[in-house]
């Protein structure tokens, strides 16, 4: 097939900018850890109270400066719904649904996920400002969706 | 003269029956959306009985799956019969049996809809229950497409074997691709919807939902791309006609058609980047899968230009940019089109940032995504809907359109254009500041980071505003072209190819070969996740009710 000499330049350049953004997205996910979520741990849906650890859902330090949020979603509610860390630390939410799909979004924060009945999935997010963050549920999940809300204080 | 007109609606019948329907379909659609966005913005609230939530699954369903299947296969259906000659019978009895399909789908599907038993979204994702009946009733919507789709193929098929050794017409080239790219997009979803109706009669106890989502969304975004292809189709064929220029390469044009058919389907994958269950490594080929898309885009953004430019030249523009204002933007049939194409820029562009894994996981959920389809579907592509109607309807209808008609299609335009960028642009705007889509109007008790989202959401209940006040405009001119305007020949506008083009290469019609490298690349993209969540899956959900 013939190609007008613009458009092969054209194209060049527009495959360049694919293969370039590629790059950087790939640097950012495996050379800086910064991949998106994709924990693989699965769960029963139905027993999801009597499973370690979300048969105690709440906020664990695990060490300095780090912290584990363990936490259930139902339709509508976060439990704990009242979290509160200090600045600096490092909080990896380990969360699963215990009916429907459920979004998380901590608008503010690049804290963004799915948490689907039957996965366990694991977000990691560093609180750098002392303020208090609102989580949000971003998934409908039914007529009560809207209220479905918690909060992250991060005190100083 | 009255015989005339008699004589073109009843040939007509199929397509003007299927853009009467399509318009229906709008404006209620459209008057849903105006309910939404004045709720979002905080301006008034619904009444309990007629949830947010029940209008906006309506208000999806109406739009983006009615509306663009019935005036898709109304235009190609009059694209096939123009350019391909009289539908045979079986052709014939396929199309009709394709709309009483949709009409029975849609009418259980609304039916349960309104009835308050499947307040589940366009997306319907288990382990949300709906009723069996909204299941069944999807399963009738698919099947109209298949079946508009088979007649389709047979009309090609018809036509080449009584033309030996010549190309399918353009115009038909791209209806087989698009329903191609249809069927396609539709097997993953058929799949879902045949594990879901005996779930939702009780006869399995519980569903694979992260199987489900998966096999959901091979289907999702293949359909937005399906719209695109009918609006490209447009661009390609029927654009230059109208500006007075000729098609630049009709080979590009097959091989963009081609590439979309077959790089497609895997592409819906990135609407899983922050899903839990699949790898980082599945998720970064597949990131790759979604950007290839964009490479027959940019092909098409090239082919474009270089008809505006070739046709702003003939009509006597000179110097670098002299060509762009030479350009008839005083027609309605033109101004349309051309801003369905410049928004296609934008939503491209919006639509690449979705695709990259860091820059998903920012909005992902969020209003910029309903954002970033009010601008891709709601302007590229309606509007592109919008610019046919206007010799379309009066082609089909044995009428013209009048001045006046004309001078109300630009503010048409004008007031879809300023209503669409009001309300894109904000939505775009709050959502990279959290505001989360498919939720009703909150400030999660006065929350100050809900709270700053207030002045956004008014912009979007203003563009929503004037967005109905288009509907209605568009909706009165297509009754008008169709019932009332005076009678007169509008001819159909396709374009005929440059006198001095490279002759098409036989290569482009090799249909088998298409199907085959379509599905080598489908598999690549879905065997390794679809196989590993069957083997890995958890304990399955049973059902849940929460509206």
């Amino acid at each position: 097939m013939k190609m007008h000499r613009f458009e092969e330049i054209w194209l060049i350049f527009g495959v360049a900018v694919l293969v370039i953004s590629m790059a950087i997205t790939g640097y950012q996910a495996f050379a800086q850890g910064m991949a998106p979520p994709s924990h693989k741990e699965t769960i029963d849906p139905a027993q999801v109270e009597n499973t370690a650890p979300f048969d105690n859902p709440g906020v664990y330090q695990t060490g300095e400066n780090e912290y584990e949020v363990v936490m259930t979603l139902q339709a509508f509610s976060f439990e704990p719904s009242e979290i509160t860390v200090p600045k600096g630390a490092e909080v990896t939410f380990i969360m699963t649904s215990k009916d429907v799909i459920h979004g998380v979004n901590a608008p503010h924060t690049n804290l963004n996920t799915m948490v689907v009945p039957g996965q366990v999935q694991r977000i990691t997010q560093t609180f750098h400002d002392s303020d208090e963050f609102l989580l949000i549920c971003n998934e409908y999940c039914g007529t009560g969706h809207q209220t479905m809300s918690a909060t992250i204080t991060v005190e100083e | 003269m009255a015989n005339t007109i008699q004589t073109h609606m009843k040939n007509n019948t199929l397509p003007l029956v299927h853009f009467f329907l399509a318009f229906i379909m709008l404006l209620i659609g459209g008057t849903l959306g105006l309910l939404q966005g004045l709720n979002r913005g905080g301006v008034f609230e619904l009444p309990a009985s007629f949830n947010y939530y029940e209008v906006l699954t309506l208000h999806g369903i109406l739009l983006i799956l009615a509306f663009t299947t019935l005036f898709t296969n109304g235009y190609l259906y009059a694209a096939i019969r123009h350019t391909l000659g009289e539908l045979s019978k079986t052709v014939k009895i396929l199309a009709w049996s394709s709309l009483a399909s949709f009409l029975i789908g849609s009418l259980l599907v609304v039916w349960m809809v309104l009835a308050g038993e499947a307040t589940v979204m366009y997306t319907f994702y288990p382990p949300m229950q709906a009723s069996p009946w909204f299941y069944i009733g999807l399963v009738f919507v698919v099947l109209c497409i298949w079946l508009a789709g088979l007649g389709v193929f047979i009309s090609a098929f018809q036509w080449k074997r009584r033309n030996k050794g010549q190309h399918l017409p353009i115009l038909a080239f791209f209806a087989v691709g698009i329903y191609t790219l249809v069927i396609f997009g539709s097997l993953g979803v058929t799949v879902e919807v045949l594990m879901l109706i005996p779930w939702a009669f009780g006869w399995t106890e519980t569903i694979n939902v992260m199987l489900s989502r998966t096999l959901f969304w091979s289907f999702g975004h293949t359909l937005v791309n399906v719209w695109y292809l009918v609006a490209i189709s447009v661009w390609y064929t029927i654009l230059p006609k109208i500006i007075g220029g000729r098609i630049f390469s009709d080979t590009l044009a097959r091989l963009v058609v081609i590439l979309i058919v077959i790089l497609n389907v895997p592409g819906g994958f990135h609407h899983q980047i922050v899903d839990p269950a699949f790898s980082e490594g599945l998720k970064f080929m597949h990131v790759f899968m979604s950007l290839s898309i964009a490479f027959p885009s940019l092909m098409t953004a090239f082919a474009m230009f270089a008809v505006l430019e070739r046709t702003g030249r003939k009509r006597g523009g000179r110097g670098l940019l002299g060509w762009l204002w030479v350009l008839p933007w005083g027609d309605v049939r033109f101004l349309t089109i051309m801003i369905a194409m410049i928004s296609f820029i934008i939503g491209g562009a919006g639509g690449i940032a979705q695709t990259n894994n860091q820059l998903n996981q920012v909005v992902h959920n969020s209003l910029w995504v309903v954002g970033h389809f009010h601008i891709t579907v709601g302007v590229t592509v309606v509007m592109t809907f919008f610019g046919l109607v206007y010799w379309l309807i009066p082609h089909l209808s044995g009428r013209v359109m009048t001045p006046f008609i004309h001078h109300l299609g630009m503010f048409q335009t004008a007031t879809w254009t300023v209503g669409m960028a009001l309300m894109a642009l904000s939505m775009h705007a709050v959502g990279l500041f959290g505001a989360p889509r498919r939720t009703s109007y909150t400030t999660y008790g006065d929350s100050a980071t809900a709270l700053g989202w207030e002045p956004y959401l008014s912009f979007l209940a203003t563009g929503g505003t004037l967005l109905f006040f288009g509907v209605i405009l568009i909706v009165y001119i297509v009754f008008h072209l169709m019932f009332f305007a005076p009678k007169g020949d509008t001819p159909f506008m396709d374009s005929r190819v440059e006198d001095n083009a490279h002759p098409t290469p036989k290569w482009t019609e090799n249909w088998g070969l298409w199907v085959i490298v379509a599905i080598l690349i489908i598999s690549m993209g879905y065997v390794v996740p679809l196989v590993d969540l069957i083997e890995n899956a958890p304990p399955g959900s049973p059902p849940h009710r929460t509206w």
